[in-house]
């Protein structure tokens, strides 16, 4: 342990260069830069306002609201997730050329990603003072979603990442399952009339939804669920020591398959 | 008595030639089912062992398949030997064709930031040496480039000046003193010849035995995996004319 957090230290540069790297890259080239992060989760809002709140009827001023926080915490999850997969693959050429930790790729396009996804949390200030959503202290809660995210992330990155070496199928395989999730996240969508049938349980099993629950209780100002909380942070220490443990089981034959 | 800081301990590696490689998942389920998942394996090398003290500088000779690249990749810690065990004492670096790690949209000087950071240097490490590897490169004109627009000769220049720009342990080197133009491989295996002075180990692949005879002092020959025969470069040059020439 002591070993693996010394090379962690020394490789800390090595983490930094990569994680700057994925940021820089994300927008190089565009001129509005980094100003995307801002404004494509606004853009995407007004859209699914208009179609779940003006076309299907949901009035309630906060709707827009309720929208971004679900988007900005899935499309983290989603790019993350995906990229993390890639990561292994996209390096190939570093990995058979150089010694590096190979966990440190996955883990840089979870980081780098994670930035993104704080800088774009700006937007929430702004929509709020739009939809006139005024902040309560319930707000500090927001650290519970905010700190089990990157994990329940992280560990789902590290067993795509260790699948996808072996079967590139599950990229292709993956884009479905984030659909299902994201229906399942209650984005668009308030999930009582979901949570009053008999299936509850399809929301309830996802950790995400959890994670967004929470997040938007606590910007909304509402009372965390400490159920909701207990599972997503069980769930995502799972998913944590699974990718691990996978990874390194399997990580001194990725030379051989990529 | 000379301090050994590489010891190459009964190395061998196999490894796994399906005959179609099977990376998807339907795939693998059919043949699964019908029991078509042979594989057969293939020792690429078996039971080489050697070690190396400071200032020896190797030459390793083979021919194509001997599984040269595949034991500096041990060395350079790449790949994990199926059995044997390889102990280094000291820093490597390895100079496998050059500039693979590079990220072709970002400029020459962010790639070297990248590239050092990817060879284990630290940040101050390369603050300070930057101007030497920019000069050394001779890119001063492109360093603010996007790579993509570098020609290869370039991008080998760069990559060889990033890193060979400290003085590791162990150096090796695949078939890299053929990069650039003359005037930049002159410089190059002058470079090279300047860190074999201070102490640095070497273990050279090429198959010009002309350039192995110039820079080893040593030499060893690999033929299907086995290590045939090391010992001074002037007996085994002779040994593997030979062993050619039949």
């Amino acid at each position: 342990m002591k070993k693996y957090l010394r090379t962690f230290w020394n490789r800390r540069f090595l983490l930094s260069e990569l994680v700057k790297k994925g940021v820089k890259l994300k927008y190089r080239r565009s001129y509005l830069g980094v100003c995307w992060s801002l404004l494509e989760p606004l853009l995407t809002t007004c859209v699914l306002t208009i179609v779940f709140g003006t076309l299907f009827g949901n009035k309630s001023r906060d709707f827009p609201m309720y929208i971004l926080c679900g988007r900005l915490l899935y499309t983290f999850f989603s790019q993350a997730t995906k990229t993390a997969a890639r990561s292994i693959r996209a390096n190939s050429k570093m990995i058979c050329k150089v010694y590096v930790p190979k966990y440190l790729y996955p883990l840089s396009c979870i980081l780098f990603n994670y930035i993104i996804f704080l800088i774009s949390l700006l937007v929430l200030g702004v929509l709020g003072i739009y939809c006139g959503v005024k902040p309560t202290w319930h707000v500090v809660q927001i650290i519970f979603p905010l700190i089990l995210l990157p994990i329940l992330t992280y560990g789902v990155g590290m067993i795509l990442a260790t699948i996808t070496v072996f079967f590139r199928d599950m990229e292709y395989l993956w884009e479905v399952i984030l659909m299902l999730i994201m229906y399942t996240c209650a984005i668009f969508y308030y999930p009582e009339k979901i949570m009053n049938s008999g299936f509850s349980w399809i929301l309830k099993l996802n950790p995400l939804y959890c994670i967004i629950q929470n997040f938007r209780d606590a910007i909304l100002g509402q009372q965390m669920n400490i159920h909701l909380l207990v599972y997503a942070a069980i769930v995502s220490v799972i998913a944590l020591v699974i990718g691990n443990i996978a990874f390194y089981k399997k990580q001194d034959q990725f030379i051989l398959h990529v | 008595m000379k301090k050994e800081i590489l010891v190459v301990d009964n190395v061998s590696m196999q490894f796994n030639l399906s005959k179609e490689k099977v990376d998807h998942l339907k795939e693998y389920f059919i043949k699964l089912i019908r029991r078509e998942l042979r594989k057969d394996s293939f020792w690429a090398l078996q039971n080489v062992s050697f070690s190396v003290s400071k200032g020896d500088r190797i030459g390793i000779l083979g021919l194509n398949g001997a599984g040269k690249s595949t034991l500096l990749k041990i060395i350079a810690g790449v790949f994990k030997p199926t059995e044997g065990t390889v102990k280094v004492k000291g820093k490597i670096v390895p100079l496998l064709e050059l500039g693979a790690g590079f990220e072709p949209q970002y400029t020459g000087r962010e790639n070297i930031y990248l590239y050092g950071a990817v060879l284990g240097y630290s940040k101050k490490f390369i603050d300070q040496k930057y101007e030497e590897i920019v000069e050394f490169s001779g890119l001063q004109k492109f360093i603010d480039v996007p790579l993509k627009n570098y020609s290869s000769g370039m991008k080998s220049k760069l990559g060889f000046s990033i890193a060979t720009i400290m003085d590791p342990e162990i150096l090796i080197l695949d078939e890299v003193l053929s990069v650039g133009d003359a005037k930049f491989r002159k410089k190059s295996e002058g470079k090279i010849m300047s860190m074999m002075d201070g102490e640095t180990a070497v273990l050279f692949v090429s198959h010009s035995l002309d350039q192995v005879k110039r820079i080893c002092n040593k030499a060893m020959i690999l033929e299907q995996g086995h290590l045939v025969a090391m010992g001074d470069i002037e007996e085994i040059a002779q040994q593997y004319q030979d062993m050619i020439d039949k």
